[in-house]
């Protein structure tokens, strides 16, 4: 049986095979890298360690804050 | 940061992060150190973390948020301000917030406004464009501040930049830059992240357990800088560093003269009513979305009328603390 890791974003929550970098595992669930940053058991991490069976992935959304450009 | 090609600790990354805040305002002469700062505070990640580093390279920074009466399903503009009002405790309890309500100064919130107005065709963001301008100049003017600085950052430019591009924009690209001078009685304007990725400004703000507002703003979602910054994204995953450059470059290429400058300001004429400089005579854009005239509305505008709540806002809700902001990681 195929090990799966779990990710969570916005309350969503999405299931990859394990032994896949999270840079691959964002693009398997759609999600642009460059829009979030990863966090695997509280740490921050880059988006090339491997995920392994039982990491708990949380995705942090980068664009947030203001509406709109004024200045 | 693959454009940079470099991996760093927490520690390191915050102490990089504010090294190079240094680094862009002496490049770009945007403030001295005795400057009085003003910075525009969203209760994002980014402005956050602007008037953190700011306080932590010893500057004079004070905050300035405006209360746009935006909500949702999310209390946008509530979750906001407790966003701020935490921070300001934690991070730079000696600092000054000023508060400006704009129901309660202007008698309607941002989304009541953009209905009752015909700019912005029922999407409030221009209307709120125009009045975050107008608060953010008059109050950096009148409290005395040498400057207002925001939190834009590279994305933020980027998106601009493209978007002004693809339209070829001239007037707009010529006056796109980090700094903004002073001029007929506009506020000098300053954008010390604007070579950070959003990445690093959200990262910088987590790794310092700086609390913000995840969400966007619930108008902002699916506009056209959005859509921008996704292409741009696209674009830097293929090519790390695109974006870095595409803003760049630029600045090079406009301080070498490629765009045309703005129009002579000498056009400019002060409103007849707030005394604000607007473009066309008589009664500026702020003015006439508000209707406000000098017969009917001159004491919502005088400068005293204004809710500023700076420390007495703070003894309030007793966020004011004693302590000083840790420095001694750097």
């Amino acid at each position: 049986m195929i090990a799966m890791v779990q990710i969570t974003f916005r309350n969503k929550k999405f299931e990859v095979k394990e032994n896949m970098t999270a840079r691959d595992a964002l693009k398997k669930i759609g999600i642009d890298p460059e829009s979030v940053l990863i966090s695997v058991n509280g740490k921050l991490v880059t988006d090339d360690v491997v995920l392994r069976e039982g990491d708990e992935v949380k995705l942090v959304a980068v664009i947030s804050g203001g509406s709109a450009i004024v200045c | 940061m693959r454009h940079h090609k470099l991996a760093l600790c927490g520690e390191h990354y915050s102490e990089w992060f504010v090294n190079s805040t240094q680094r862009a305002i002496e490049k770009y002469k945007m403030f001295k150190p005795d400057a009085n700062i003003l910075v525009a505070v969203s209760g994002g990640k980014d402005s956050l973390a602007l008037w953190d580093v700011l306080a932590r390279l010893g500057y004079k920074a004070d905050g300035l948020y405006i209360g746009l009466g935006i909500q949702g399903e999310i209390d946008y503009s509530d979750q906001s301000l407790a966003c701020i009002r935490n921070f300001a405790q934690q991070n730079v309890p000696n600092a000054q917030l000023h508060v400006v309500d704009i129901a309660e100064t202007y008698g309607k919130t941002i989304p009541e406004i953009s209905r009752a107005s015909t700019r912005g065709h029922g999407k409030p963001c221009s209307a709120c464009g125009l009045t975050k301008r107008y608060v953010m100049n008059r109050l950096a003017a009148e409290r005395g501040y040498d400057v207002l600085a925001t939190g834009h950052n590279l994305d933020d430019e980027a998106a601009v930049l493209m978007q002004n591009t693809l339209h070829w924009q001239t007037g707009y690209l010529a006056r796109q830059a980090p700094v903004l001078e002073a001029s007929d009685g506009l506020a000098k304007k300053v954008k010390p992240f604007c070579r950070f990725y959003e990445r690093e400004t959200a990262t910088y703000a987590v790794v310092r357990n700086i609390e913000y507002v995840y969400d966007e703003c619930p108008h902002a979602v699916g506009n056209l800088t959005n859509f921008y910054k996704t292409l741009l994204n696209q674009l830097e995953a293929e090519s790390p560093g695109a974006k870095l450059s595409f803003y760049v470059e630029f600045l090079k290429a406009r301080q070498a003269g490629f765009f045309q400058a703005p129009a002579d300001k000498s056009n400019l004429h002060a409103c007849e009513v707030c005394g604000q400089p607007t473009t066309a005579p008589g009664r500026c854009a702020f003015c006439r979305m508000w209707n406000i005239t000098a017969a009917s509305g001159g004491a919502l505008i005088s400068p005293d009328a204004i809710a500023v709540r700076g420390d007495d806002a703070f003894d309030d809700v007793e966020t004011r603390v004693a302590e000083t902001v840790d420095v001694s990681g750097l």
